[in-house]
């Protein structure tokens, strides 16, 4: 017994330290799990939303265009109106979120006199292309979101989630 | 690495004499299971303070989904506990705890009852401990209304009308209650969150700590 490396002490100590944490992470492991939920659950991709804008009727100038889908949100679930700028580039349909990417405020296509042929966004001066290449200079350090977009069977516009985007 | 960061904090705080005088003391022989396993009814007073450690943790996280509001509570429990991980689980600590906490208290009740400890001097705790049973008590009223489901409305009906009985000022007990003379809806839920959440837990950390400090002031009673 004389070369005894662990004192009785300390081996009930770590013990009772071990069975101790172990029942205390028992106890609080659920409740941690609990809350981190929100960043640990599966989001479905969403689906295309019809909007009444015709696909033929699209022109190359950027148009707000408000389409309405019903938002899940936890135990809510209403109908939230979101908008999209579209234009016609091409032959093909380019519908850009409004969404600034220096802070998220809203952005409007010609929204400053002074340049009429880009985004602008009023809180802090941000400005885009066309194609929603941000203006070196300007707040927004990246281009803004495009939508997924899609023409119907009755030739209506579909628009779904925003992508980064890849026309710059 | 964690003895030194004690030994950094304890040179500048000194913070040894703290937790020794709340962790370091004699336990009696004859509280001490070890010694005699009888004395497992000295641990029911600690057991209810963890249990209300567990209420408390629990009730913490449960807000976290919660909404107060009677056309969302209802939705917002069914959602955190099918829809939250562990929300089961969450909240079947809450619910159950509750309960626990009231058959700890009265074992514990019991245990001081028949040991006598609650003569003098320590009549002045037995009053805390009154105090935190009533505290208890209304936790476990106003708790129960939250849910906001049949059982939670019904029940909670019955111990307003109760409390309109009392002579007087029963009416005037109920609508403080309820937040309106007739209807138990938005007003009352709100309410009873608040007290459930704010002030109820507030004076119950008082008088837990006053019950605490007594104990140390005055030690453990003697053996039968």
């Amino acid at each position: 017994m004389s070369n005894n490396k662990v004192t009785r002490r300390q081996f009930l100590s770590y013990t009772l330290t071990g069975v101790g944490g172990f029942m205390a992470a028992g106890m609080l492991m659920p409740m941690v799990r609990f809350a981190i939920d929100p960043v640990l659950q599966k989001k479905d991709g969403g689906d295309f939303v019809t909007t009444d804008v015709a696909v033929a009727d699209i022109t190359e100038e950027p148009t707000r265009v408000d389409f309405t889908f019903e938002q899940v949100d936890a135990w809510y679930t209403s109908e939230v109106t979101n908008t999209a700028w579209v234009y016609k580039s091409g032959d093909s349909i380019v519908a850009l979120s409004p969404i600034c990417k220096h802070l998220g405020c809203t952005v409007n296509w010609a929204g400053d006199a002074e340049y009429p042929d880009q985004f602008f966004c009023p809180c802090h001066e941000g400005r885009y292309e066309k194609n929603g290449k941000n203006v070196p200079g300007t707040p927004p350090l990246g281009p803004l979101d495009v939508f997924e977009v899609r023409e119907s069977a009755d030739g209506l516009l579909e628009i779904g989630m925003a992508v980064p985007n890849n026309l710059v | 690495m964690l003895n030194k960061i004690y030994d950094w904090v304890d040179e500048r705080l000194d913070i040894t004499p703290i937790w020794r005088d709340i962790a370091d003391h004699e336990v009696p022989e004859h509280v001490n299971p070890a010694h005699h396993f009888s004395a497992f009814v000295y641990c029911f007073g600690g057991l209810t303070f963890f249990v209300t450690v567990i209420q408390i943790l629990s009730g913490m996280f449960l807000t976290m989904y919660y909404v107060p509001d009677i056309e969302n509570a209802w939705n917002s429990v069914y959602y955190l506990q099918n829809e939250v991980a562990f929300g089961e689980i969450v909240r079947g600590m809450h619910h159950w705890g509750a309960s626990l906490v009231i058959v700890m208290m009265f074992l514990h009740t019991l245990r001081v009852f028949f040991t006598g400890s609650y003569k003098k001097p320590r009549e002045l705790n037995w009053m805390v401990g009154v105090g935190i049973f009533g505290i208890m008590l209304g936790l476990g009223f106003t708790g129960y209304l939250l849910p906001w489901d049949m059982k939670a409305l019904f029940a909670t009906k019955v111990g307003i009308e109760i409390a309109a009985s009392v002579p007087f000022i029963g009416g005037m007990i109920k609508t403080l209650l309820a937040g309106d003379e007739v209807i138990l809806g938005a007003q009352t839920l709100t309410r009873f969150f608040a007290i459930h959440v704010f002030f109820l837990p507030a004076a119950l950390f008082g008088l837990l700590a006053a019950h605490f400090i007594l104990i140390r002031r005055q030690g453990i009673s003697g053996p039968l």
